[in-house]
């Protein structure tokens, strides 16, 4: 620990919140937490659901893991660390069932997915263990964030033309149907989300020279 | 401290352990109250659903009892056993018993003096359960409706067995052939019938994408009111 403190919001700091937009996504240009990007973005609604969620369990579960990076026996961490997310999720499950019933039958599908969601369990070995609570905290808001926000472009992209609709409203005018056009049932299946993260990651690399690997 | 010794292990995941459990039964044992009075009140809620009346949550369980005015359980062979509350019955356990010992919840509502016989169903989706009602009509053969729900059916394709447009297909199919027997109300994707305009032919269209979910439908529908014939013959033999 130094004693000359570092501002909250220093130019590092706010790099841990920004830096998994973009540059450092997970599930772009790590290519973690893919599986559970297949698996709930037919629509929107749940894709924010699970973003949500995974942004509380995420933060918490990295300062957790971080207040006890001191102590936790390093041949069992990755039991600990499983605990708890399990432990996170868990909670999350059983306030929602009291408080926000609807929102929890939303969710019921995903608890399983978010404890088994490789960047939680990566961002807790890879951050949360080598480094003090608030930088985890923003680390984990940040990481969670840029997970979120690929399932939601590519929730928006599969709704739309999946089922033509955004969060269950239709949006295709009856016209362009009259005309002939067709809602593309492919797009509801998983394989649809792997050539939509593709295709992002395609165009987010013409616009990000620096993720290129040189070979 | 030495935190790779043995001894830090043991303790530490000791602990560990020991708060993680206490913060978790801790939790589920102060929410428990609000959590199943939300699963009583839907269960209201989707029971009133099936029978044509459409209200929210919180409504259900005030409006149930003005609609819903018999609770059975019945045995196998059709006669009503007094000692069981039926609306109590889990369903989720009771359909793991075998048939001379489970109990079949049957639920009469009566909505402007037309009479329903509302008959809870449960069976198996493509990736855990789903369940539902399924509302007859006083002749026991034409459905009022019917309301599903699923544990984890995929969404987009089988959750849609939860939507207004899937649900309405059921209204006024008939359970019984031409001959009057049961066959029940199959999901098929070659009636081309897609509108279900025939309220005659037992089919009803399925989802596209769907065939296990929808299947499951179709299983659980025939394997659920089967329990209830004698029940019902023994009303029309009276």
């Amino acid at each position: 620990m130094s004693k000359d403190r570092e501002p909250l919001f220093s130019k590092k700091n706010r790099a841990l919140l920004t830096d998994p937009l973009d540059d450092d996504n997970p599930i772009t240009v790590q290519v973690l937490g893919i599986c559970s990007a297949l698996a709930i973005t037919v629509k929107l609604e749940p894709a924010v659901v699970m973003t949500l969620s995974v942004i509380f369990v995420m933060a918490a579960g990295n300062v957790i893991v971080s207040i006890l990076r001191n102590v936790i026996p390093t041949r069992i961490r990755i039991i600990v660390q499983l605990l708890v997310v399990a432990t996170l999720v868990a909670l999350v499950d059983q306030f929602l069932k009291a408080y926000a019933y609807d929102v929890s039958k939303q969710l019921a599908i995903f608890i399983g997915l978010i404890i088994t969601n490789c960047i939680i369990m990566g961002r807790f070995e890879a951050f949360a263990l080598g480094n003090g609570v608030w930088k985890s905290f923003l680390d984990g808001v940040g990481n969670a964030a840029g997970y979120g926000w690929i399932l939601i472009v590519v929730a928006f992209i599969r709704e739309l033309f999946g089922s033509g609709e955004l969060w269950g409203v239709p949006v295709i005018p009856q016209f362009i149907y009259d005309l002939g056009y067709q809602d593309n049932g492919l797009m509801l299946l998983s394989p649809m989300a792997l050539i939509v993260v593709g295709v992002y990651i395609w165009i987010q690399r013409y616009y990000n020279r620096k993720l290129i690997e040189s070979d | 401290m030495n935190r790779e010794s043995n001894k830090h292990t043991y303790i530490f995941a000791a602990i560990m352990v020991v708060s993680v459990a206490s913060v978790l039964s801790f939790t589920s044992e102060s929410l428990k109250d609000l959590q199943n009075s939300n699963i009583k009140k839907e269960k209201m809620q989707n029971i009133l659903s099936s029978v044509g009346i459409n209200v929210s949550r919180d409504e259900s369980e005030s409006l149930y009892g003005d609609y819903v005015k018999e609770e059975l359980s019945l045995k196998s062979d059709g006669s009503v056993d007094d000692q069981v509350n039926a609306f109590n019955i889990n369903l989720a356990i009771e359909v793991k018993k075998d048939k001379d010992v489970q109990r079949f919840p049957l639920y009469i509502a009566n909505v402007e003096d037309q009479k329903f016989y509302v008959i809870p169903l449960r069976g198996a989706g493509l990736w855990a359960e789903i369940w539902g009602y399924i509302a007859l009509k006083d002749d026991i053969n034409t459905i009022k409706g019917v309301s599903f729900d699923h544990k984890s059916e995929t969404a987009g394709l089988g959750a849609e067995i939860t939507e207004d447009w899937f649900i309405d297909s059921f209204n006024e199919e008939k359970i019984n052939d031409s001959e009057g027997n049961f066959v029940g109300v199959y999901l098929t994707k070659t009636n081309n019938d897609p509108g279900n305009s025939d309220k005659l032919d037992n089919e009803i269209d399925a989802i596209s994408g769907a065939t296990i979910t929808g299947d499951g439908v179709s299983d659980m529908i025939i394997e659920r009111i089967e329990n209830y014939i004698p029940y019902f013959n023994s009303l029309t033999n009276e």
